[in-house]
This record gives structure tokens, sequence and C-alpha cells, in this order.
């Protein structure tokens, strides 16, 4: 009766496995297809056009080092600031939480717009540093690397606070007790113990930002339109092709980015589960 | 002491980086004239009385609530029985699901829109659609959660068996124990999946443009032409997902609660 009952409860996955196969795993499955082909068939043009076109490389090597450098600042910071979070009281934390879930939501289009109400040629602080006189700032521009580098740290920081804040709540009250009554000081419970069983989830969350940054595209779409060298501004840009698409080499730097977003994607999940059994 | 007062620091940097851009994004919606001075020189709901008579707006406001609230629909309808069977009859088979969900998270939008224009572009299919469907799988993360943890919540398999042995048939068990205990889980990842579906931008504009306009898009054709109706389309947006943002921590307390009594 049980086995009939829960055979007949199978039906309830086919839709949702109709569901991932026509809309996620065929279209992937295109895509790979396509980055095999041009018009006479199966060839490896595209990924030795992709990987000796120095455009596309220095596309690559701006999205990564944009990707890392975000993701340490927003890891670094956010690892400092969860250990003030920690110490407030239940209610404020939770305020707080509520506050990063919000402004999680801020990213893309909307993000790439008050940046430039703050820091664009007409911005609030750009009038404020020249009306200062602070020539400092005089060089900066909203529109490159530096600019886009602010923007992708603000949505980095909510992500690695979300990550970081249940990683820190695994460290027990008893375990600092517990090393201050054998006589070590706060500094050394955090070398010692508390830094190297966060260390797996650290290197997970690092590698999400990282992932999460790498396939970012619509705030520096909203800065740059096409003109600044990312990887998913180039893919976006021979998609729609702004002077003629070719969709294959789209298909082939697509390819490329995937495996380099499931390679860090496995990289967490492996390291955030090797914290869990830690904690 | 002087580390927590360093580290206290850094809070205040995090707090204040993640709250300056919203305060003054939603200040210039209400700005008279702000491009000289460094203070706006006066206050106005002009800009935002502007936005909502314009019927351009209102369109992509609703082509935006139909297409991401009909995903999350969709998702509700298919998706949550699936997870349901999965963990409660054969959990055994969800490390697939939990392998389903990393793999959606891991494709963003940019290559997702690569795969569904050289799949479904040249056969005919309204590419509307097609940009609808993907919206309903990457929506599994969200959905997973909200349903995984309120099924773990309420311990659903022992309650289901409660109910059953108490006399209630299947169904009953089903849609008058099991459903209302897990409801306010469910519709905060419900939430939760609209507010992420309500600023989706890459897909649509790539597979599908200009064709259909949503929020996103018509801000983003706002964006080089006047930016005090930009910043309007952005303090609304704030608006809605400071709303439903304060609806999913109410309904998330609520189902903690029910675990709870």
């Amino acid at each position: 009766m049980k086995v009939l009952t829960s055979k007949k409860s199978l039906v309830w996955l086919l839709p949702f496995v109709v569901l991932i196969l026509l809309f996620f795993i065929v279209p992937l499955l295109y895509m790979v297809i396509s980055s095999f082909s041009n018009s006479d068939g199966v060839t490896l043009d595209q990924y030795k056009a992709a990987l000796t076109n120095s455009y596309i490389l220095q596309g690559f090597k701006n999205s990564i080092t944009l990707s890392a450098i975000s993701a340490l600042v927003a890891l670094v910071v956010t690892l400092f600031a969860v250990y003030a979070i920690m110490r407030f009281s239940e209610s404020t934390r939770e305020r707080i939480l509520v506050l990063t879930n919000l402004t999680s939501n801020f990213s893309g289009i909307p993000l790439a717009f008050a940046f430039i109400v703050l820091l664009g040629n007409s911005g609030l602080f750009t009038l404020l540093f020249e009306k200062w006189g602070i020539d400092a700032f005089s060089s900066f521009s909203l529109y490159s690397w530096s600019g886009l580098l602010l923007i992708y740290i603000y949505f980095q920081l909510p992500l690695a606070l979300m990550l970081l804040y249940p990683i820190y709540y695994g460290i027990q009250q008893q375990w600092k007790e517990a090393a201050a009554l054998l006589g070590a000081s706060t500094l050394q419970f955090w070398m010692k113990i508390g830094i190297p069983i966060m260390l797996p989830g650290i290197v997970g969350t690092f590698s999400v930002l990282f992932a999460n940054a790498m396939g970012a595209y619509a705030s520096a779409y909203a800065l740059t339109g096409s003109s600044y060298n990312l990887v998913a501004i180039r893919i976006g840009a021979l998609l729609s092709g702004d002077i003629f698409a070719q969709p294959e080499l789209a298909s082939a730097i697509a390819v490329l980015l995937g495996v380099t977003m499931v390679t860090a994607m496995l990289l967490s999940e492996w390291s955030i589960k090797k914290t869990r059994r830690n904690l | 002491m002087k580390k927590r007062g360093f580290a206290d620091l850094f809070f205040l940097f995090l707090v204040l980086y993640l709250v300056l851009p919203i305060l003054a994004t939603a200040l210039y919606a209400f700005a008279t004239n702000w491009n000289s001075t460094v203070l706006p020189e006066g206050l106005t709901f002009k800009w935002l009385g502007t936005l909502f008579q314009d019927a351009d707006f209102i369109q992509a406001f609703g082509r935006s609530v139909l297409l991401s609230g009909g995903a999350v629909l969709i998702g509700l309808l298919f998706i949550v029985p699936a997870i349901f069977v999965i963990v409660l009859y054969f959990p055994k088979y969800e490390k697939w699901i939990q392998m389903a969900v990393v793999m959606v998270y891991a494709f963003p939008g940019v290559i997702l829109a690569v795969g569904l224009i050289r799949a479904y572009s040249s056969i005919g299919v309204p590419m509307i659609l097609a940009v609808l469907g993907a919206y309903v799988v990457s929506i599994l993360p969200y959905i997973y959660q909200g349903t995984r943890n309120s099924l773990r919540n309420v311990n659903a398999r022992q309650l289901l068996d409660a109910a059953e042995l108490l006399g209630a048939s299947k169904v009953q068990a089903f849609s008058k124990v099991l459903l209302p205990a897990v409801y306010p889980g469910l519709f905060a990842g419900a939430l939760l999946s609209f507010s992420v579906l309500f600023g989706e931008f890459v897909l649509i504009n790539l597979v599908v443009g200009s064709r259909f306009e949503t929020v996103q898009i018509y801000l983003m054709k706002k964006l080089s032409t006047s930016g005090h109706i930009a910043s309007s389309v952005v303090f609304v947006y704030l608006v809605l997902m400071g709303i439903l943002t304060f609806a999913i921590s109410i309904l998330t307390k609520r189902s903690k609660g029910v675990a709870n009594t």
C-alpha cells in the first residue's frame, strides 16, 4: 500500500523534471553544441578564437581581477563587521540582517544609478570634493575599473555577510570560555581555534563571491554600455551584435565562463560542507 | 577593548557604505534641482507624480509583476510538490535536487541567455515564454530553501503520520495539517523569489529586449534621458523591495514560531 502511494506520488516530479530539462539542460546543451560549430560543421575554431584573441583574454583578465579583488575586500570588511555584530543584542542583530536582505536586492541597474548619483560626473561626492578642493579624487572616474570595483564591492557585502554570519554563529561561547580557562588570550583563541575552524567556510564564501561577480552583467552594462571589457559584457555584445552578432563565439566564451563558475561553486560547496562538519 | 573598536569601525563602514547610496538616490527622487550644489536646492513630489502619470511606466510595472508573479506561481505549482514528494518519500534522491540547486545558482543569466537564444530563437517559440521558463527554473534555489526549511521546522513526516494515525485521509493530512503549517515558510520563499525576479535584467534584455519592456528596461532607458525620473523609478523599486523584505522577515519569524509551539 505504502509503495503504491509512493509510486503514484512520483507523477508530481514530472512537471519539475520537464521544466529543468526545457529551460536549463536543453539550452545549455545547445550552447555547448553551438560553441563547437560553424557554418561548415564541427570545429574548435571558436575556442581557438576565444583563447587567442587578446581582446577577449583581456576581458577574462579584467573580470577575474575585478571579481577577486571585490570578493577579497568584501570578505575582509565583513569578517570584522560580523565580529562586531555578534556582540549586539539579538533584536539588533535581526534588524541588521533585515537591512542586509534589503540591500542584497539592490543590485544591477538601480545600484549603478545610485552610484551615478553619488560619484557620477555631477555626483554628490564629486561636487563635494570639488568644492573642498580635494584633487586626489579628480582623476577618479566611476566609468572605469575603479568605479566598477566600488559597485562590485557594494553587491558583494550583503552576500558576504549572509554567508559569514552562520559560520561565526557556529563558534560557540563554550569554546571561548574553555580556551580562556586554559589561559588563552582572545587573540590566541582566534588565531589557533576560531579562524582555523572557520577557514574552509571563509574559502567557500570567497568562491561564491568570486562566482557572483564573474557572472554580473547589469551594473557594468548600465554604466559603460558595451565599452568596458568584461567577459559577461563581451558575451552580451557578441550575442546581441552591436556590430554583428557572433553567437557561436559567444557560446564558446559562455562555456569557458560556465566552467569557471561551476569550479568555483563546487569548491565552495566542498569547503562549506567541510566547515559544517567541524561546527 | 582596542580590538572591539577596530571591528566596530568596519561595521560602521559597512552600514554607511550600504545605506548611503540608497539615501542619496531617494533624496534625488524628491530634489527640485541638484546639479551644482552639494545638497538639493529644494524638495518636490513632481518627479514621482510625473512617473505615475507615465503610461509607459505603469505598463512596464504591470509587465514586471505579470512576468515575475507568473514565474513564482508556476514555481509554487510545479516545484513545491516535487520538493514535497522528494523530501517526504524519497529522501535519498534529495542530493539530486541539491545538485540542481547548485547548478542553477552557478549559471548566471548571461550564460543562460546564450543557451535560450541558441535553443529557441530559430524554431518560432515566443522568446518571452523561454524567459518565463528560465525564470521559473532560476528561483529553484529560493523555493527549495524555503520549502525545505519549513518542512524541517514542522517535522513534516511525523506530522503527516500523526494526522493519519488520528484518522485523517492522506489528502486531509496534506491539505488540513501540513499545508497550513508550512505555509508561512513557503510564502516567504515565494516573496523572496518575486523580489529577485523583479530586479532581473540580463535575461529579459538579451533574449527579448525592448519588445517586452519591464521596469528594469524602462529604468535603463531613463538612465540616459532623465536622472530625476530614473531616481523616482529606483525609489519606487526600493519601497517595493522594503515592503517585501519586511513581509519576508515577519513570515520567516512566524514559520519558526510554528515549530516552537
